[in-house]
């Protein structure tokens, strides 16, 4: 076994050492009703490096990859161009094999990392602080409304009807726990928002408002002023931001007055992984630093007045605090954050304002293009690289057809909201740097073909 | 310098090595200051096509101020990561015997297979039909999980361990709730993972102690008075989490026990499965009866720990909790596809009282090539090969180490994977923080320290199995000439480290004052 060091006269030697007969007299502990007589049976034998990679690489070769197909999916999830040094980067040993940096004297590189991230993310989002990661966006989002209520002491959460469902469902998941209410209802597909009916609809019960910018439809809107309605009734305003990415080229929510923002970063350095692992995002105004979940890096000194980083604030984590710790988070997201921040920093202020612009342009393009297909309407006045198309019939069939034809065409609201047959006709397309003219153009055409054969199978 | 078979330098070491010298610097030890003092808004590493002629539709909304972030060029980037890695101790450079976390080696093969563009590159809401592959990895993992635990069913969606504890909690207070029956207890031992309590609190449990005996285990009895506590029928307890090979590194014998008693009062058994590694291919959790188990696939199954995280939790459930685990899950058909099951075909599948939804996608797929790829390669017979030598590596430490460092359950049996002593014997005003930290100015990791809470000092060593005796000789020979120092009262003690990039922290001052994000040093000043 290539992993296992130990050689038969080693083993033997230290069994002599230990005073035991044999390996089985070192679990002598386990009951009677749970010892095996051998390995477990279902279960086939070792197997090579050349085997595993062989049969892993059929499963692999199964799935249609983003790369290989013109690709609009978003809804969460962005393809965008990685450069080459971040995945190098991320898989040297000192990073990747270290643990969470609880020795800080041998764990300056994650921890000044770690200080780096957390300022990376404050300034982007417009916030004074942020922390080391979460598990990925929709728990970041739950986490949130958990700290509202800790902070506010009310249980009424009035989420906006254009946060991705799946956050939405994460967050009435965790609401089991709490028992908040949570005031929710399914997007029209309008250019509009629902921020005037949110802000109408704060009051003294309610802990806080959470808004995703840009929305589940691709749409923006002004946050300032639900921030101020909110903030005139002690609630909260929590953002949600799943495409980072468009903060290069909008205003920060936490420039509008949100309270917490929250993210996922997956856009920036992480890839698409179908799904994880990625990178939760956790900010927030200074003030509430101590209701805050996960954890903190923080700048201080050695015994020789040397600056360095240590984990901080722990007394509101689980290992100190146990059933009073603000969360049960433990590992987090490290070695993604480390990606973000690489990608980050290749950027730059620069480099991400040009990719945002890029980003935008693209899909203001695609967006005219594609809404000049027969029976095609665009449904957003506002959105930066993601906007919702109506088809004549339902999306979702269009999007299978076209899968078919390998274009992966963007997320059907059919898949996100299967229970609201109002917005079956819905698809979102997203529009990054990786998508060539070429790619729209095949869109477009795909996308008159399936429509046009909607259109003569089901008359209007 | 050359290390002798003992680990002691073969030179004395030379006093006028550190003087200081210009940059800071001592040779490979290189200073790097942060991105933002090095970096600025003009410098970028990537070169992107010109953005087309377009019209906005950014409602108006154009960031204007600056945003603040420092860009580098491309070789800026790669020198300031790189230097900053080389302040990391790390599995690949030596063993890393941090109790209850095992840093087992992460093979290699684990990071190609993850990153094969049809497991990278692919999104999670991609039709199905496009994503059959991605599927069938998640499924098959899924049964190598059930078939390691002999248990029913597994979620796979959690991200981490903790993640998994709060599935399992609220499977569990789902199963009750169907029956019409809330309980307000979850039980905890005090020897438990700080995320144990912090779990069933989140969930709104009360949270009660169970006493542990003196031999380091579950005191069943007393377990058992608690559980009858509230007379016939009127049990409040809805559940215990249990540590299995717990956190004194023991093996609790009478789990199977525990588990009836419970099961007896109406409750369900949750297993912290962190240190599942100790019986990997050799015990069955299903066989003792446990309800609900999370595994960390970044300890027993290999995947990095990337400097905390990212990890995965899957949670492997008994028939009784299977129908209320969470939604996204894998199904194989009669017809061998492999399905996604959703909130919109649950029911398809007869997963009606499904409680929900614990994360957006469908959990940590890039840790599942990498687990799926580390099971096949040491299958049944590997899986059980790891778990022995895993606890053969930590009975060696013990058994070596037991003259020189106080091990207060050396006499409970054999330990599993870790071993586990207490400060007690070491030189008045010597602590185990001496002793971690001359162990880091030995070249090693420290073991995991002041955990558990039930052991005063404790030092928590867990090699694993991926260590030789020649490794483990050495570290042992380390650990012995450090104890020895500090039980003679060597006081250079309280100055380690002296050879790591930094010297002690100043942990105090940094909570005090918190400094969570860099500043301009004028605008840092302007606040003070
Ligand atoms: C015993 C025990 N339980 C639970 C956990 C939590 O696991 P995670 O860090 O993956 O959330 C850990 C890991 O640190 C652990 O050691």
């Amino acid at each position: 076994m290539r992993y296992l060091p130990l050689q038969p006269e080693d083993r033997a030697a230290m069994l002599a050492k230990i005073g035991a007969p044999d390996i089985d007299a070192l679990f002598a502990d386990v009951p009677e009703v749970a010892r095996l007589d051998g390995p477990i049976h279902q279960l086939p034998d070792h197997a090579s490096e050349m085997a595993v990679e062989r049969a892993l690489g059929a499963m692999a070769r199964k799935n249609l990859t983003a790369g290989d197909a013109p690709f609009f999916l978003g809804c969460g999830a962005y393809k965008h161009h990685i450069p080459a040094s971040v995945d190098h980067l991320i898989q040297r040993g000192e990073f990747l094999t270290a643990y969470t940096p609880y020795q800080p004297e041998i764990a300056q590189g994650t921890l000044q990392m770690l200080f780096e991230f957390q300022t990376q993310v404050a300034r982007l989002f417009g916030t004074d602080i942020a922390n080391a990661s979460m598990y990925d966006g929709s728990t970041a989002c739950g986490e949130a409304i958990v700290m509202a209520r800790r902070i506010t002491k009310r249980g009424r959460v009035l989420m906006s009807s254009g946060v991705h469902p799946h956050y939405v469902a994460v967050a009435k998941t965790m609401a089991k726990f709490t028992r908040d209410e949570i005031d929710h209802r399914d997007p029209a597909l309008t250019a509009e928002t629902d921020i005037t009916a949110l802000i109408a609809a704060i009051d003294d019960d309610t802990s806080c408002v959470v808004v995703q910018y840009p929305d589940i439809l691709g749409r923006i809107d002004d946050m300032s002023a639900l921030a101020e309605k909110a903030q005139a009734h002690k609630a909260l305003l929590i953002a949600v931001v799943t495409e980072p990415v468009a903060l290069g080229a909008i205003k920060a929510p936490g420039e509008m007055g949100a309270d917490i923002v929250v993210g996922e970063g997956q856009s920036i350095g992480v890839g698409l992984n179908f799904g994880g692992p990625y990178v939760g995002l956790f900010a927030c105004k200074e003030k509430y630093v101590r209701q805050m979940p996960g954890r903190l890096c923080g700048e201080t000194t050695d015994a020789e007045g040397q600056r360095g980083y240590v984990l901080t604030l722990s007394t509101r984590e689980q290992h100190i605090r146990r059933e009073k710790a603000t969360s049960n988070i433990c590992t987090n997201s490290g070695l993604c954050a480390l990606a973000f921040s690489i990608h980050m920093t290749l950027l730059g202020e620069k480099g991400l304002r040009d990719l945002a612009a890029l980003n935008h342009a693209k899909a203001v393009k695609a967006a005219e293009r594609l809404s000049e297909v027969p029976g095609v309407e665009l449904v957003n006045d506002t959105f930066f690289n993601e906007f919702t198309l109506k088809l004549p019939s339902d999306a979702r069939e269009a999007v299978r057809h076209l899968a078919d034809r390998e274009i992966l065409a963007g997320v059907s609201l059919g898949r996100l909201f299967p229970h609201a047959s109002e917005l079956s006709n819905g698809i979102v397309v997203a529009v990054t740097e990786v998508a060539t003219d070429a790619d729209v153009e095949q869109l477009a055409d795909g996308l008159a073909s399936v429509t046009q054969n909607q259109r003569e199978e089901v008359p209007a | 310098m050359s290390m002798n078979r003992e680990g002691r330098p073969t030179r004395p070491q030379d006093a006028e090595a550190t003087s200081e010298t210009f940059t800071g610097n001592r040779a490979l030890m290189l200073e790097e200051p942060l991105l933002f003092e090095i970096g600025d808004a003009t410098l970028t590493g990537v070169d992107l096509e010109a953005a087309p002629q377009a019209e906005s539709r950014l409602g108006g909304l154009e960031r204007n101020r600056p945003i603040g972030l420092a860009g580098l060029s491309e070789p800026e980037t790669v020198r300031h990561y790189t230097r900053l890695s080389r302040q990391n101790y790390a599995i690949d450079l030596g063993l890393f015997p941090l109790g209850s976390c095992t840093m087992k080696h992460n093979p290699r093969l684990n990071e190609k297979v993850a990153r094969m563009p049809g497991f990278a590159d692919v999104h999670p809401l991609q039709p199905v039909d496009t994503v059959r592959g991605a599927l069938e990895v998640i499924n098959e993992l899924a049964f190598w999980l059930i078939d390691l635990t002999g248990m029913d069913g597994v979620a796979m969606s959690p991200k981490a361990g903790a993640h998994g504890e709060l599935c399992g909690i609220l499977c569990i207070r789902a199963a009750l709730e169907a029956r019409g029956d809330a309980r307000e207890v979850i039980l905890v031992p005090e020897s438990a993972h700080g995320t144990n309590p912090a779990t069933a609190a989140f969930a709104g449990y009360r949270v009660e102690n169970i006493p542990a005996n003196a031999d380091g285990r579950v005191d069943l009895e007393a377990l058992k008075e608690r559980l009858g506590k509230g007379g016939e029928g009127d049990c409040d307890v809805a559940g215990v989490m249990i540590t299995n090979p717990n956190t004194c590194g023991l093996f609790e014998r009478d789990m199977k026990a525990i588990s009836d008693a419970v099961h007896e009062a109406g409750g369900f058994v949750y297993c912290d499965g962190a240190n599942f590694n100790a019986i990997v291919g050799r015990v069955r959790p299903g066989d003792l009866g446990v309800d609900a188990m999370h595994i960390n696939l970044h300890k027993t199954f290999s995947t990095p720990h990337g400097g905390g995280g990212p990890g995965s939790g899957p949670v492997v459930l008994s028939e009784a909790l299977c129908p209320y685990g969470p939604i996204p899950f894998t199904a194989k058909t009669k017809d061998g596809v492999v399905h996604l099951v959703e909130e919109e075909n649950a029911a398809e599948f007869d997963h009606n009282d499904s409680f929900g939804r614990m994360v957006a996608f469908h959990g940590q797929m890039g840790m599942f090539t990498r687990a799926l790829a580390y099971m096949m390669s040491h299958g049944a017979d590997g899986l059980k090969q790891v778990a022995e030598d895993a606890v053969l590596n930590a009975n060696y430490v013990l058994r070596s180490l037991e003259d020189v460092l106080d091990a207060p359950f050396g006499k409970s049996g054999p330990c599993m994977h870790e071993a586990l002593f207490s400060d007690k014997g070491l030189a008045d005003g010597f602590s185990t923080l001496d002793i971690a930290k001359a162990l880091i100015d030995e070249g090693y990791h420290p073991m995991t320290m002041y955990f558990p809470l039930v052991v005063h000092g404790a030092m928590l060593v867990e090699p694993t199995e991926t260590e030789s005796k020649a490794a483990l000789d050495q570290f042992i020979g380390a650990l012995r000439s450090v104890a020895a120092r500090a039980k003679a009262g060597d006081k250079s003690l309280h100055a380690a480290p002296v050879h790591a990039p930094r010297r002690r922290l100043d942990e105090t001052a940094a909570a005090r004052k918190p400094v969570l994000v860099w500043r301009e040093p004028e605008v840092a000043e302007a606040a003070e």
